[in-house]
């Protein structure tokens, strides 16, 4: 089957609901190169109005962190309860605090 | 911490599940369980049983095969729609059903199992897809009853999956159903304007009801106790609710809204069972069913037929679009290296 090592490289689309928000992750599709992704990603993820503008990413180019250490990579913040406005009780009914 | 590439799925080892689990196995199922007990999500590159990897690329890509071959019954129509509108509407539809073939396409992906494998599956007659798009559209009425039932079925089936543990899949579906509530309507609003025109058209209208009305409701699947394999799906909280519940649900929403059209349902046994609290049908020809998933139904050989050749029209597209894309890219390297 020739087309098995034909296949179009996969990106990754974000897409910007309105302005003033972040992009954020839509889902991801297959195409040849960029352009392509790009014009495939507004027919795909924006049919009703979703998006103001898009970012295609090829998948390949993301890094991403181990999901197997989550416990020991995301630990840190544990214990440090006092990076948190809620830790500082002793303002309570100060205004404007 | 080694940092990973996004596409790199840990890839299952052969009989993991049947022999003693190592370590790093252990470990996994251990952290597998308790995501599925707090009801939260798995995701592509967490550990995840064999069996369970292996159950969602089946579902998602049936799933996905379900939209892909769903566009031909109704696309069949698109040049004969009765009025602009009409035309309009259908094409947005069918365009809808790609999309969520495209969705669940990617979903599956992430399990890594590539979408051209899927494609190939499809195309050799492999892989399995919804029995309902094996039968034809006869009349402009079938596209009211199709919006009506089937994607009335489909929803009523997707709603509870939008919470599959699954992130990907569950992600795919919340876009889906949204999409959907507008193909159930303008199909109801089909059959409303039929039922309120000429007796003609009323009759043309009851005559899809009849002929859709078994088929959608086979589309949740076999009897419960015909459905071995729902119960580990219940238990990894991908499927939230047994096919014949899920079936009587839908029962009772289409009992109410037949009324609204003035039409009837062909079931002679319908009825509200107030002791069970539940909504009583007709006996299914399951038979029948099977016949059709087994490749017997009018029209499993048109459909595949015509998948097989519109991938194959497509061919050139596809070889054009990378050889241009190869193209572009050679020109950037030139330039950037002058
Ligand atoms: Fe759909
Ligand atoms: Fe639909």
């Amino acid at each position: 089957m020739s087309e098995q090592t034909n296949i179009w490289p996969l990106w990754e689309v974000f897409v910007r609901s309105s302005r003033g928000l972040s992009h954020v992750h839509a889902g991801s599709l297959h195409a040849p190169d960029a352009a392509m992704a790009l014009r495939n990603a507004r027919d795909l993820y924006t049919r009703r109005n979703e998006g103001v503008s898009i970012w295609v990413v090829p998948s390949d180019a993301i890094s991403s962190s181990d999901p197997d250490s989550k416990g020991a990579y995301f630990e840190s913040p544990q214990g440090k309860d006092y990076r948190h406005a809620t830790y500082y009780t002793k303002s309570e009914g100060v205004k404007h605090l | 911490m080694a940092a990973a590439s996004l596409q790199s799925v840990p890839q299952p080892q052969p009989g993991r599940d049947t022999e003693v689990l190592s370590e790093a196995d252990a470990a996994g199922q251990a952290y597998f369980d308790r995501i599925i007990a707090e009801d939260s999500r798995i995701e592509p590159r967490d550990w995840m049983p064999v069996a369970y990897r292996k159950t969602l690329v089946r579902q998602v890509s049936q799933h996905a095969h379900s939209e892909i071959i769903g566009m031909q019954p109704e696309a069949n129509w698109i040049t004969r729609a009765p009025s602009l509108k009409r035309k309009a509407i259908l094409m947005a539809k069918v365009q809808d059903e790609a999309g969520h073939g495209l969705y669940l396409y990617s979903a599956a992906e992430t399990l890594g199992t590539s979408r051209d494998t899927m494609t190939q599956q499809l195309l050799e007659g492999k892989a399995k897809y919804s029995s309902i798009f094996n039968y034809p559209a006869r009349t402009w009425a079938d596209m009211g009853a199709i919006g009506w039932l089937v994607d009335g079925a489909a929803i009523a089936n997707q709603v509870p999956l939008c919470r599959a543990s699954f992130g990907p899949y569950g992600r795919a579906m919340v876009r889906i159903c949204k999409e959907e509530s507008f193909h159930q309507r303008q199909g109801f609003e089909i059959l409303l304007e039929l039922s309120h025109g000429t007796p003609a058209q009323r009759q043309m209208a009851q005559d899809a009801v009849d002929r859709f009305y078994a088929p959608a409701l086979m589309m949740f699947g076999p009897p419960d106790e015909d459905s071995p394999n729902s119960k580990q799906s219940m238990a990894w909280n991908i499927k939230r609710f047994s096919n014949d519940e899920l079936r009587q649900r839908f029962v009772g929403m289409i009992a109410e809204q037949v009324k609204v059209l003035g039409l009837t349902l062909p079931d002679p046994d319908l009825r509200y069972d107030e002791e069970t609290g539940t909504w009583i049908h007709m006996d299914l020809n399951w038979d029948e069913f099977k016949a059709v998933i087994a490749g017997n139904g009018p029209c499993n050989a048109q459909r595949m037929a015509r998948r097989r050749e519109a991938h194959e029209n497509g061919a050139w597209v596809r070889e054009a679009a990378k050889a241009y894309a190869e193209k572009q890219a050679a020109k950037h390297v030139t330039i950037g290296a002058a």
